[in-house]
């Protein structure tokens, strides 16, 4: 019998056969983590008798949630976290990057057949480069942080195969909030997914990395893209010469083989408050919003913000919403700045905020008010996630945003 | 020891909202938990109460927050039909014991109950509810009192010795 690609990711690592429902403890080749999750890791690894890091080089720390420091105790948490990646020579990107998961995979430290843990649950992208990566809590973070491995229980594999080729202004977020809906909010717990079929072999890298950073959102402990070329050109253009041929046997045993056809996909809009709950756009079109955020870890790459300036095309947006857009990266701002999108949409109306989590973190800024509503690009449209319990949060694509934030409703980007 | 019922896909975010992942200390985050969910929690929970949940209980974030939010409320026993992954190792790693009960939405809220590890079975006002046993690997960090205990005696670990759930 064959082995999935998880498998033999584990199995490399181990040097030996492991299979799924195993528990093993497998060394870390990446290990993240950032300002909500990193000052109780740390914390951790202190109290587990922790003195130096594994290994400082495999580390990757920085700000991204609450920054600039917009507490008093975030500001503690960055000075407690700058001192230790001083005293471990650690290398600090502090908050001059972006989002945690779109510099690990810019830097390049994240590639195929590489195994890494993020203190935060969409770590789950970095599958789109072939890795094994899933998120692990502050205190499993401690104990990686000291010994350099983790406990894991090999996931079960689901094979997510899709084919045909996305309508116009139909894309990787609509596939991934229908996939979703089709799996369920707890559908694929404790497996991993992997992504396959002619639509993924020809997906570029920004759509792989939207649907493997939700992953989690069904439950999954991983997803990921089998590495092809234009993972390696990827893996190359950041500096990196991985050209690990690394993927499932024709006769791996998948816990579920699901089929998906993307040529009559419709624009998806997740309603509140779970992100499974997806509706075809003409279901929810008309919905008032009052903030459209288009951003994050999920959507918030140049070619989402290209996406959104093209559906905006030349005209304003709606004057009673607060359009939001942040881009993912320092890198992905400065290709759109390059592009004259940042331009465009300070021209049309909207507050462009430097790289960071934005109102995704639910804690920062861009809060909602009890009864508002928000549309957003984000991954998770849990109650209260962006601000009050009484606020409703609906998710979509950056085109379905964009049409959105031009009408204040909610709106079929097809028509636009 | 009452019960705490909620329903199935209690996020994260429920359980302890972001606005407070700025704070470390489990009885700070004790007194916002469940805020906006349950507000009669922060106040009512007594040490050694216990949460019954649903389906996909702790789904979301990774946010260690929320198992420690309930752990610094004084619970030791989440109760669900089934839990997300991220907070069923976190909920171990912090000191709780996440029980898997698959009837555990027959089981009443604000009711007196006891936990018997031994015969694996929550008791409410005489009637029983099985749980699914710990898995072995969890249970020796369990016994240990959490990951914290159990690394603090290790100097290095043993990669790739692999055992069968």
């Amino acid at each position: 019998m064959g082995a999935t690609i998880v498998e033999k990711i584990f199995s490399s690592k181990c040097g030996q056969s492991v299979r799924a429902g195993e528990v093993v403890m497998a060394p870390v080749d990446g290990a993240m983590i950032h300002d909500i999750t990193g000052p109780l890791a740390i914390q951790n690894f202190f109290e587990m008798g922790g003195k130096q890091v594994f290994d400082p080089e495999k580390i990757i720390l920085l700000f991204d949630h609450q920054i600039p420091a917009d507490s008093l105790a975030a500001a503690e948490n960055h000075v407690f976290m700058r001192e230790f990646a001083r005293h471990q020579g650690i290398f600090n990107y502090d908050i001059r990057e972006g989002i945690c998961h779109q510099v690990v995979l810019e830097k390049g430290r994240a590639g195929p057949g590489e195994i890494i843990v993020g203190a935060d649950s969409h770590t789950c992208m970095y599958g789109a480069a072939g890795a094994f990566a899933t998120g692990i809590g502050s205190t499993d973070m401690g104990f990686v942080l000291k010994f350099g491995s983790l406990y894991f229980r090999v996931p079960e594999t689901i094979q997510a195969e899709v084919s045909g080729t996305f309508p116009r202004r139909v894309g990787p977020k609509d596939l991934i909030l229908s996939i979703a809906k089709d799996i369920g909010a707890d559908g694929a717990t404790y497996q991993a997914i992997e992504f396959t079929g002619e639509t993924f072999s020809s997906m570029p890298m920004h759509g792989r990395m939207t649907c493997c950073n939700m992953a989690i959102e069904v439950g999954a402990k991983a997803g990921i893209v089998p590495p092809d070329e234009i993972t390696y050109e990827y893996m190359r253009s950041r500096g990196r010469s991985y050209e690990v041929s690394i993927a499932s046997d024709p006769d791996a045993q998948y816990a579920h083989r699901k089929r998906y056809d993307v040529t009559d996909l419709s624009p998806q809009v997740a309603i509140p408050h779970n992100v499974d709950l997806a509706r075809d756009v003409t279901e929810v079109a008309g919905t008032r919003v009052d903030q459209v955020f288009i951003g994050s870890c999920t959507n918030g790459r140049f070619e989402d913000l290209a996406e959104a300036a093209e559906v905006m095309g030349n005209t304003q947006f709606d004057e009673s919403t607060r359009v939001i857009i942040i881009p993912a990266s320092r890198d992905e701002y400065l290709k759109a700045l390059q592009a004259g999108l940042i331009e465009r949409f300070v021209r049309a109306g909207a507050l462009v905020e430097a790289p960071c989590c934005g109102p995704c973190m639910g804690g920062a800024f861009g809060l909602l008010a009890p009864g508002e509503v928000s549309l957003s690009t984000s991954n998770r449209n849990f109650r209260g996630r962006q601000g009050s319990v009484d606020a409703s949060v609906y998710l979509c694509s950056p085109a379905t945003a964009a049409a959105s934030a031009l009408y204040g409703e909610i709106t079929d980007p097809r028509g636009v | 020891m009452r019960t705490w019922k909620f329903g199935d896909n209690i996020d994260t975010d429920a359980i302890i909202p972001g606005r407070y992942l700025v704070y470390n200390d489990p009885a700070v985050l004790a007194s916002h938990a469940f805020e906006g969910t349950r507000n009669d929690f922060a106040k009512g929970v007594t040490p050694g109460d216990i949460i019954i949940g649903g389906r996909n209980f702790g789904c979301g974030s990774s946010r260690e927050h929320a198992p420690l939010a309930l752990a610094g409320a004084g619970i030791r026993y989440v109760v669900a039909a089934s839990f997300a992954r991220i907070f069923y190792r976190n909920a171990v790693n912090v000191g709780l014991l996440p029980l898997v009960c698959p009837e555990s939405e027959a089981i009443p809220d604000g009711e007196e109950c006891s936990v018997d590890l031994e015969t694996r079975v929550i008791t409410c006002r005489g009637r029983t509810y099985p749980f699914e046993p710990v898995p072995d690997f969890l249970l020796r960090i369990a016994d240990a009192g959490g990951l914290i205990a159990f690394a603090r005696n290790l100097e290095r670990v043993e990669t790739c010795t692999g055992s069968q759930q």
